[in-house]
């Protein structure tokens, strides 16, 4: 393939100059290969990247005067953030997968081979196919920095790590590690892949000296990586590890067939139980590694690339890949730059929805206030931020120190003092008109006219609540998900008075505070809610009729929520459930009807509101995971009995009855332009209200599961509940018409 | 000696920075011994921007005095003693070298860094104990390893502001015994039992002790704020700035020879002997350990394993140590019939990320104490920084020789360039002499004065970084002699 008659004198300048992803230059004896994407903020494992790295693989093996190689990126913050998805998406079929598997395995293979170690210099992000290639090379080096990690997280897109990955893996962290990093597909920081045998050494990140500390930082990993290249040549450092005393033991047990048919055993019962079996991909990363370790390697990187082409096939990968695109677009601000970038922000109302904007606001360099009334309801809101963020110390993400710097930028208050400063104002006070009027009225009296007003509403319609506004233009929702440190979402609502700076900077704050965000027309419940609201008034009306909470559960779970219909009414709370649904209904009229109101209402009176009261549809105790059915439930549910009908009430007909209602709200939502467009309708979805993930959302679920097949089922239901279930225009339209479709 | 610089310039590659410069330097010496001679023949002193740095109104400050005992390395000699023994050590040795009568100070401040909690102002009980006037108030300052700078400019402070005419100076570090503590757990039930009123809460506190509780907390060479042991951030620091280990250790055989030469030419007129209790007269510092280029070169890095570059022996090592200084207004001192040694002139206090910045005081009070005074680098005969790492000292020379620093991070047009290391802590420092933090500043002060006597220059320059990212630069002035 290659002739080496020159390879002596070979130069490296006229290759170098064709190629623009991969160079690399000889370092006394050892060659540094460095790689570069320059058509984008990442590198990935592209065609052109992995063509050119062959290229460049193959010159170091036959360049004499080179004994070892430094693989590097010289990207500053990312070494490989994966292989390119949109290669695994251009092809058609499942043997085209496999087949670029296989290539990936055959490369990678080479490069294990290697006659001439490689250490991988490791800085920044090293996941997917850039984790496989690292744990390809014979040693492996990385930054401390906390954008280096380490992961696999292509069960997220529905695949496995198909390029050696679910066979290398388990030989250097072990089988339960292995299962650990693949199934989860969790990030891990460098100082965790040491302990765990991922990386051999630790470079740490260097501050300010005659060059940039970025630059002077990688040159050092380079520096490091370079002495360890040689130092495996000369053998000064043995690429066995003596294994230590628990080492050898884990290894004798694992040595035990009995023991790994356990492991296999368990962790596929514990996939099962989280994944309902919705999610193909564990399974088969658990099957390809079994294959390897009892069949030996062949049979291992086949099933591995097989698995990983029939993966790719599935409508799960389809969708997770489809949310994986559509996060990437929600965390971008399509509204531009804001005139003025918000320094100064202000809550008003420190309870958990306040409090918890305050704690994802403060530790991003945003001078935070918290106002709250009184004493109490501040120093509860001001000691869950602290908690916050001291739980993140105790994790050891970060230190104490910086716990309390960040703190300093917290300032809890009663008074307006200081709100002449603010740019932004987030309200989080009560969901009622007329508090939110008086307080918009008291904060726009004091804050500089440049301000924006933000209302942190789930329900209330912007324009009423603008309306008590001498500015409208500043007036604009930002509907947070609880709890917010870990809800992703951010629901944005813009009136057709708020200005498109008002917009770019609840976008730009939202994104600063790590949110997902879409940006939705104004209306009774906007987007979310009101997807929200037919589905548990659903809800309700299947408790009427008889189907225990446990059951209603255990039937949304099943369809891949990841939070049960009873469950999470218990979360938003039944008096806020109530509160939504009254609203709503007034709003919508009889659409929104299905379960009687009285019901919540009833279990408010008795004090059942929910988690926060202790009581709701089940009882919370303190310190336990699990909880009972609330006994108390069964009267009030009693006094509201409904007949079940038999006809409409099989357990596939319970789910498709809560899906259904959701799903047409939200098509409904695109239908009269609430919704910018499908991609955020399904975000919205997911990430605000736990649309199942496998399904990707309800526009991938219709255009996936059928338009027809959706709108029969409705008609069914349409004749036993009428109007509840008659579908909107536009899903009419994709039913009548299957070659239109949410997503092309 | 002459072994050493043979071998120096034997091995040595004149690469580096300073290698040069200290290979010339030692050359120097062998051939026409212009510095560490008996001072008759002066260096040729060179113009200067400024005649004097004497402004009108303003006081001017002196050195009377300044004295230590021998820096020990801890562990050793002093492993008996408390720290105000030490200090007392060093008050005496002052008031025996000055016969200062004992009322006539109106104040003495002294530095110190980890605490004795028994003696937590160690200033007020060493005081007390070498004899001074119980009229005489003390107070203790702690700023890490610039302590006695700031007990020094403290006493400036009170000069210049007509409190006081004068001062006695100094630190004290004792790291033969540091306060190790209970764990935070059972000091917590300590406590509780203190204030149990019944045997049954007494017995139910002293059985929820478990094993856990009785690890011990042991006081770390780390910041609070980072938890970065400073080692391990003046190994990051020295990568930083490129400086190699074959740098550091080159400057840290410098300093033990330059060290071992003052200490047998008698240079180091500061130490005073001390008769330490139930053991012999301690007269010298014991950590000078003039070794090979070989023998650093075997050991191990002792922070970032396995590819630091800061060893043991390029690094300060622990040591016991006190020092005192007498600092008078000239005219009280005149009055009183002192020759004044010189001048306390301009100093700056800086501080910087603690973090990655950790130990670039000097790079930064430098030239910030040198337009403070109106002098240029080439201004200064004198210089002695304290040595807390090779590569920290290193690193800080890079530093100030870079334009691209000075224009990143210090926002000055250009460099003011590093010092000349022919003028450059010729009479060893803080890594072959020991470093005491607490006590080092007022040596580095006094070294400097005596060096101005001995080689005849104007101006001198002490220059410290600390812990906490803090640093100390001060412009000291020769006396007319």
């Amino acid at each position: 393939m290659f002739s080496y008659i020159s390879c002596r004198t070979f130069s490296v300048a006229p290759a170098m100059s064709a190629r623009t992803h991969v160079n690399y230059e000889v370092k006394e004896d050892v060659a540094v290969i460095r790689m570069n994407d320059p058509t984008s903020k990442v590198n990935t494992l592209s065609v052109q990247m992995q063509n050119e790295m062959i290229e460049v693989f193959n010159e170091v093996l036959a360049n004499d005067a080179v004994q070892s190689a430094v693989l590097i990126s010289s990207k500053p913050g990312c070494f490989i953030a994966g292989a390119d998805i949109n290669m695994i998406q251009a092809c058609n079929t499942s043997e085209e997968v496999t087949k670029l598997s296989q290539e990936g395995q055959k490369m990678f293979a080479r490069i294990e081979n290697s006659p001439k170690p490689i250490v991988a210099a490791i800085n920044g992000p090293c996941l997917g196919g850039g984790l496989e290639f690292a744990i390809a090379c014979q040693y492996r080096v990385a930054t401390k920095s906390k954008k280096t990690v380490l992961g696999t997280p292509e069960v997220m897109l529905g695949l496995l790590p198909g390029a050696g990955g679910t066979q290398r893996l388990p030989k250097m962290v072990g089988i339960p590690g292995a299962f650990d990093m693949m199934l989860t597909g969790r990030n891990i920081r460098a100082d965790k892949a040491k302990k765990m045998g991922l990386v051999h050494q630790l470079v740490d990140p260097l501050g300010p000296g005659l060059k940039s500390p970025e630059e002077r930082t990688i040159e050092y990993l380079e520096e490091v990586a370079i002495q360890c290249a040689k130092g495996i040549v000369n053998k000064k450092i043995s690429l066995t590890k003596e294994k230590g005393m628990m080492q050898k033991v884990q290894d004798y047990v694992m040595g035990i067939e009995f023991v790994r048919q356990q492991i296999y055993k368990t962790v596929t019962a514990k996939v099962m139980k989280m994944s309902k079996g919705l999610y193909p991909a564990p399974l088969k990363i658990i099957e390809s590694v079994k294959a390897g370790l009892e069949q030996g390697p062949d049979s291992g990187y086949l099933a591995e690339a097989q698995n990983f082409g029939k993966l790719a096939m599935t409508s799960e990968s389809n969708a997770l890949i489809g949310l994986y695109h559509g996060q990437v677009a929600c965390k971008k601000n399509r509204f531009g730059v804001p005139e003025r970038p918000v320094k100064n922000l202000a809550i008003l109302g420190a309870g958990l929805m306040g409090a918890g904007i305050a704690q994802v606001t403060v530790d991003k360099g945003i001078h935070t206030v918290l106002k709250d009334t009184t004493v109490e309801g501040l120093s509860r809101g001001q000691q869950q931020v602290y908690k916050g963020l001291n739980d993140k110390t105790k994790k050891k993400t970060i230190t104490s120190f910086e716990r309390d710097f960040t703190l300093a930028s917290l300032t809890g208050q009663l008074d307006y003092s200081g709100f002449e400063k603010a740019d932004m104002v987030i309200e989080a006070v009560f969901e009622d008109l007329n508090i939110k009027h008086r307080v918009i009225k008291e904060v726009e009296a004091v804050i500089p006219p440049h301000c924006i007003f933000a209302t942190n509403t789930s329900a209330l319609p912007i324009k009423d609540i603008a309306a008590a506004s001498i500015r409208p233009e500043k007036v604009i929702g930002m509907h947070y998900f609880s709890p917010v440190d870990k809800m992703q979402l951010l629901e944005i609502i813009t009136t057709d008075k708020t200005s498109k700076d008002t917009t770019a900077s609840a976008v730009a704050v939202g994104l600063k505070q790590g949110k997902v965000i879409i940006v939705v027309g104004d209306g009774p419940g906007f987007y979310t809610t009101r997807c929200l609201a037919p589905m548990l008034a659903e809800a309700v009306r299947l408790l009427q009729e008889g189907v225990d909470p446990k059951k209603l559960d255990a039937l949304t779970t099943g369809f891949g929520f990841p939070v049960g219909a009873a469950t999470l009414a218990d979360e938003v709370g039944i008096d806020v459930a109530a509160h939504v649904a009254e609203d709503l209904g007034k709003a919508f009229g009889s659409r929104f009807g299905g379960g009687n109101v009285e019901v919540l209402k009833t279990m408010v009176e008795k004090g059942f509101k929910g988690r926060k009261s202790g009581k709701g549809c089940y009882v919370y105790t303190p310190g336990l995971k699990s909880k009972d059915v609330n006994p108390d439930i069964e009267d009030v549910l009693g006094k509201y009995k409904l007949t079940p009908n038999p006809l409409v009430s099989s357990d596939s007909d319970v789910q498709y009855r809560l899906v259904s209602r959701f799903v047409n709200e939200a098509v409904m939502c695109l239908q009269e332009g609430i919704l910018n467009g499908p991609v955020e309708g399904d975000i919205g979805a997911v990430f605000g209200l736990g649309f199942p993930p496998c399904l990707g959302g309800p526009f991938r679920f219709v255009d996936t599961f059928g338009a027809n097949k959706l709108v029969e089922k409705m008609k069914r239901y349409e004749e036993v509940y009428g109007n509840h279930f008659t579908p909107c225009q536009l899903l009419l339209d994709h039913a009548k018409d299957s070659s239109k479709r949410f997503h092309k | 000696s002459l072994c050493t610089s043979n071998i120096i310039s034997n091995i040595l590659p004149p690469v580096s920075l300073w290698t040069g410069t200290a290979v010339r330097y030692l050359d120097k010496k062998e051939s026409v011994k212009p510095v560490i001679s008996t001072g008759s023949e002066q260096r040729k002193v060179q113009t200067k921007s400024k005649k004097t740095l004497a402004k009108p109104g303003v006081k001017n400050i002196v050195l009377v005095e300044g004295v230590r005992t021998p820096f020990l390395l801890s562990g050793t000699t002093y492993a008996d003693l408390m720290p105000h023994d030490l200090a007392r050590a060093a008050l005496q040795g002052l008031l025996h070298k000055t016969s200062l009568p004992k009322d006539a100070v109106d104040y003495i401040i002294y530095g110190t860094v980890i605490q004795e909690v028994k003696t937590s102002n160690v200033a007020r009980e060493a005081s007390l104990g070498a004899g001074f006037s119980d009229k005489i108030p003390s107070h203790t300052v702690t700023m890490a390893c610039i302590s006695s700078n700031v007990a020094m400019t403290t006493g400036v402070g009170l000069i210049t502001a007509g409190q006081c005419d004068t001062i006695v100076a100094g630190g004290v570090e004792f790291m033969s015994d540091v306060p190790i503590r209970h764990s935070r757990k059972m000091r917590k039930t300590m406590l509780a039992l203190n204030r149990a009123k019944t045997l049954g809460q007494r017995l139910s506190l002293i059985g929820s002790i478990r094993m856990a509780h009785l690890t011990p907390e042991l006081p770390a060479v780390a910041e609070f704020s980072t938890a970065e042991t400073m080692g391990h951030s003046a190994d990051r620091l020295a990568a930083a700035f490129g400086v190699t280990r074959l740098e550091q250790d080159e400057f840290a055989l410098r300093s033990h020879t330059l060290a071992k030469q003052a200490q047998d030419a008698g240079l180091l007129s500061d130490v005073i002997s001390f008769k330490v209790p139930g053991r012999d007269t301690v007269a010298k510092d014991n950590g000078i350990r003039p070794s090979s280029m070989e023998q650093l070169a075997k050991l191990k890095p002792a922070f970032i394993k396995p590819h630091g570059t800061v060893t043991a022996a390029n690094s300060s090592f622990l040591t016991d140590g006190a020092s005192a200084v007498l600092i008078m207004s000239e005219e009280k001192a005149l009055a009183m019939g002192y020759k004044p040694k010189a001048y306390l002139r301009d100093f700056v206090f800086v501080s910087q990320d603690p973090k990655d910045q950790l130990l670039l005081g000097p790079a930064y009070g430098t030239p910030k104490v040198l337009a403070r005074a109106g002098l240029t680098m080439d201004d200064i005969d004198v210089f002695e920084f304290h040595e807390a790492f090779a590569g920290q000292i290193m690193a800080n020379l890079k530093a100030l020789d870079s334009d691209w620093f000075a224009q990143t991070y210090m926002g000055r047009k250009v460099k003011v360039g590093a010092p000349a290391m022919e003028k450059f802590n010729l009479w060893g420092g803080s890594l072959s002499l020991g470093h005491p933090f607490g006590a080092t500043g007022c040596r580095l002060v006094t070294t400097v004065a005596h060096r101005l006597l001995k080689e005849g220059g104007q101006y001198g320059l002490v220059a410290a970084c600390a812990a906490g990212g803090q640093g100390h630069a001060m412009v000291i002035e020769a006396y007319p002699q």
